[in-house]
């Protein structure tokens, strides 16, 4: 069975956003970038299916441009077998990321597609989604626990309340939610390793597919900055300043 | 130097590069480009703590292209990141909070003239040296750390790379990845300044026999987003004198008006400074409430906040460069051309000179055996030129005050002895400057207005550092009672000031029993203050997990 594994290239989790001044959108002028969490945690146990025996090859997609091929790489190096970018300088939004995540499905013909549940730049949260509507797949979203056995794949799911647990046929789209797995560090020899693993390159055009961005961004702004807090002298001031300034209780 | 158990894995490579800024990724380009006009197969690797390269870079930076035209002459046409040209230079003497005066052209030393240099992001300058050094053949690993040198028969053989994955009890986590052996017949060293490496090389090695002690600077630095109407491409500004004379401190402020609207402003004080209760943010803060400096970060906002240890003994602090098996190059060994402010380009031009020896000694089937004529090359260099007449820099300034006269007197003590305050022969060392905190007065810092000055953790979080939490503190006390037993009731525990990351403070003890020194490792920006500034030397920075620490953008 193959996995493909859809992995984004997104601001480093450790920097701090920082909104252009003109408003426009976000300053990524030599800021650290790196792979999103939630895809590394999705790269991570599809490596585990391979190591396991369950996953004959593990192939990594990216869609972005150019230095996306960094994460690929990354990916390459904690186990995955190959990489294919499509390549695009124009920004990307879940649906067009769904649609050509379809048309390599329909080359690759993969038993299990796993994607992060979201980005952490623009928080969408829809592309695993869409895929599974696209394809028609069955889908598995926010997966903590996943157990393939024969044709079927068991995923258990965190909801409100307890734990949701699914049974589905292969093959489907699962996403991961943070508790999934802890990936592993990319060791020396592996990152040389993955220098030599094939990463193809193609575009949406190739794919037979053209961009067709729905939203459009007209402002972002940083929030508010939270002001500094004060202290009361005692409780009854505490209960005014609730119910009169804050208008809490 | 032993791994923990059994053997590590080893991977060897023709010559090992510790640390990938601008000494480290200029060897590496030059080795590469040497054995390609030979036509000869080297293996290079470059290894690096950053979490990419760039991420630990911070410098003022006005550079001074001539060692980049040296590695690249064609740099221009290959993009390099030196887009703002310095239009205008001032030094500024700031006699007290509010005025100022400005040295008149005629007396601003030759070293300290700009024309020709650039307003530069050493850190992009280090991302592009990486891409040309990539596209040369060179294996760059961001994200290891050297954490041990290797040692056989008295020479290096390499370095041990930092263990991934332990916990701070020191057991293994599941991801836990060993260290590994990278071997080669000749390393070297460019950590920058205070390498943890380099200071036990030094030690081992005595390189340092003979020399002067090395003397440190702390590095202050922030990026602004400013009101382009106040904006200057290429306006460079150094001031001397406030606010640290007011504490019998040395240093100088900058701020350089780089590209995009944006401004570096920063504050370098000397760490030979005595009075413990100094504390070096708390100075650059008040720095840029200084009117020559707040009429342009007025209606600004502050984007990004860094701190780097300097190296500015200078010549005579110098240690020998070389050892069997290696070369100690850039601010690692101390290059920093201190009159000119500036130690980029003689860190590249020390890493090209270390390349050149290393090519030239495996060329004569030298396998690691000292390169002792390592100090004859560097001698011949144009940058030991620069450096020796640099030596002179102080004495030649004294006699130039002399023959003006009394008129130039002011400028003499204040510009002169602020900028330099170490002599000839100034063989204090920086950690044993200070003075018992009774004999020195409090100093009363004034509170932050979030506007121009701000407090350490709002800035520290502008430097995107991070640790992972669970793994060893990597600030390592020899004794651990000291800090409470010493230097909390001498000097009143002095960490708590100069570290400019909030790292160290005083707290009230767990078990009740008094106070204990508490370490925030996780805030660390790797400048290495405390390593060099603790009177009491008990404090050694270790390498963390690799990848960890700051994420400096366009620092």
């Amino acid at each position: 069975m193959k996995v493909l594994v859809a992995v984004k290239r997104v601001i480093d989790y450790n920097v701090k956003v920082r909104v252009k001044p003109d408003q426009s959108g976000v300053d990524l002028d030599n800021v650290k970038m790196a792979m999103n969490p939630f895809c590394e945690i999705a790269v991570e146990e599809a490596v585990r299916l391979k190591e396991k025996g369950l996953a004959s090859e593990v192939i990594v997609v990216s869609i972005g441009t150019a230095a996306s091929q960094e994460q690929i790489r990354t990916a390459l190096a904690l186990g995955a077998d190959r990489g294919l970018l499509i390549e695009t300088d124009e920004e990307v939004q879940p649906l067009d990321a769904a649609k050509l995540l379809k048309a390599v499905v329909e080359q690759e013909q993969p038993g299990l597609v796993i994607l992060g549940k979201q980005s952490i730049d623009s928080d969408n949260n829809q592309t695993g989604q869409m895929l599974a509507a696209l394809t028609g797949m069955g889908q598995a979203t926010f997966a903590s626990a996943v157990e393939v056995t024969d044709d079927r794949v068991q995923v258990t799911r965190e909801v409100d309340g307890g734990l949701m647990t699914l049974s589905l046929k292969l093959p489907a789209v699962i996403t991961t939610d943070l508790r999934l797995n802890e990936p592993r560090y990319a060791s020396l020899p592996n990152i040389m390793k993955a220098k030599k693993k094939p990463v193809a390159v193609t575009t949406a055009d190739e794919l037979g597919l053209a961009l067709s961005p729905r939203l459009k961004t007209l402002k972002v702004e940083a929030p508010e900055p939270r002001k500094a807090g004060i202290k009361v002298a005692d409780v009854a001031a505490l209960v005014d300043k609730l119910k009169n300034e804050a208008k809490v209780i | 130097m032993q791994a923990d158990s059994e053997e590590p894995e080893t991977m060897e490579f023709d010559v090992l590069i510790v640390g990938g800024g601008p000494a480290g990724l200029s060897a590496a380009c030059r080795l590469k480009q040497l054995a390609a006009a030979a036509g000869e197969e080297l293996s290079v690797c470059v290894v690096e703590k950053g979490s990419e390269i760039g991420a630990h870079i911070l410098a003022g930076t006005v550079f001074e292209p001539s060692a980049l035209a040296a590695l690249f002459p064609d740099w221009q046409e290959r993009g390099a990141p030196l887009q703002t040209p310095v239009s205008r230079d001032e030094i500024l003497l700031l006699r007290d909070s509010e005025t100022a005066s400005r040295l008149p052209n005629l007396l601003v030393p030759k070293n300290m003239h700009n024309h020709g240099n650039y307003v530069i992001s050493l850190g992009n300058l280090c991302r592009w040296l990486a891409e040309q050094a990539e596209a040369l053949g060179v294996e760059i690993y961001p994200g290891f750390t050297a954490a041990r040198t290797i040692i056989e028969d008295a020479c290096v053989k390499g370095v041990l790379t930092g263990e991934m994955g332990v916990a701070r009890d020191g057991s293994h986590k599941p991801g836990y990845v060993p260290a590994m052996a990278l071997r080669a017949p000749y390393t070297l060293f460019t950590e920058g300044c205070r390498g943890h490496l380099g200071k036990q090389l030094i030690a081992q090695f005595k390189l340092d026999e003979g020399r002067d002690p090395q003397h440190y600077g702390i590095g202050i630095k922030e990026l602004w987003d400013i009101d382009p109407a106040l904006h200057e491409p290429g306006l460079v500004v150094h001031t001397t004198g406030w606010p640290l004379n007011e504490n019998d401190a040395t240093g100088g402020g900058f701020l350089y008006h780089a590209q995009n609207n944006q401004v570096y402003v920063g504050l370098i004080t000397d760490l030979s400074y005595s009075n413990p209760h100094l504390s070096p943010f708390d100075e650059f803060q008040r720095l840029k409430h200084h009117p020559r400096i707040s009429r342009y970060l007025a209606g600004g906002k502050r984007v990004a906040y860094g701190a780097r240890a300097l190296s500015k003994g200078g010549f005579n602090a110098l240690p020998k460069m070389s050892f069997p098996g290696g070369l100690l190059l850039g601010c690692d060994a101390g290059t920093l051309n201190s009159s000119k402010i500036k130690g980029s380009h003689t860190a590249m031009a020390s890493g090209m000179l270390g390349a050149e020896a290393v090519f030239e000694a495996l060329g004569n089937g030298l396998k690691g055996a000292e390169i002792s004529d390592f100090a004859q090359r560097f001698q011949a260099s144009a940058l030991y030129r620069e450096l020796y007449a640099e030596r002179n820099f102080g004495p030649a300034m004294h006699k130039f005050g002399n023959y003006i006269g009394g008129a130039i007197a002011f400028f003499e003590q204040n510009i002169l002895r602020g900028s330099l305050p170490f002599t000839l022969h100034d063989r204090l060392a920086d950690h044993a400057s200070l003075k018992p905190a009774a004999e020195c007065s409090r100093i009363d810092y004034p509170k932050p207005d979030n506007r121009l000055s701000f407090d350490r953790l709002s800035s520290v979080f502008l430097s995107n550092t991070n640790h992972s939490e669970d793994q060893p503190v990597h600030l390592r006390l020899s004794d651990p009672q000291l800090p409470i037993t010493v230097n909390l009731p001498i000097y009143d525990e002095p960490a708590q000031r100069y570290c400019p990351a909030g790292v160290y403070e005083v707290t009230a003890a767990d078990d009740g029993s008094g106070k204990q020194l508490q370490i925030n490792a996780q805030n660390c920006v790797h400048c290495k203050t405390c390593d060099i500034k603790d009177p009491s030397q008990n404090i050694t920075w270790v390498t963390p997990e690799g990848g960890d620490g700051p994420n400096y953008p366009n620092m």
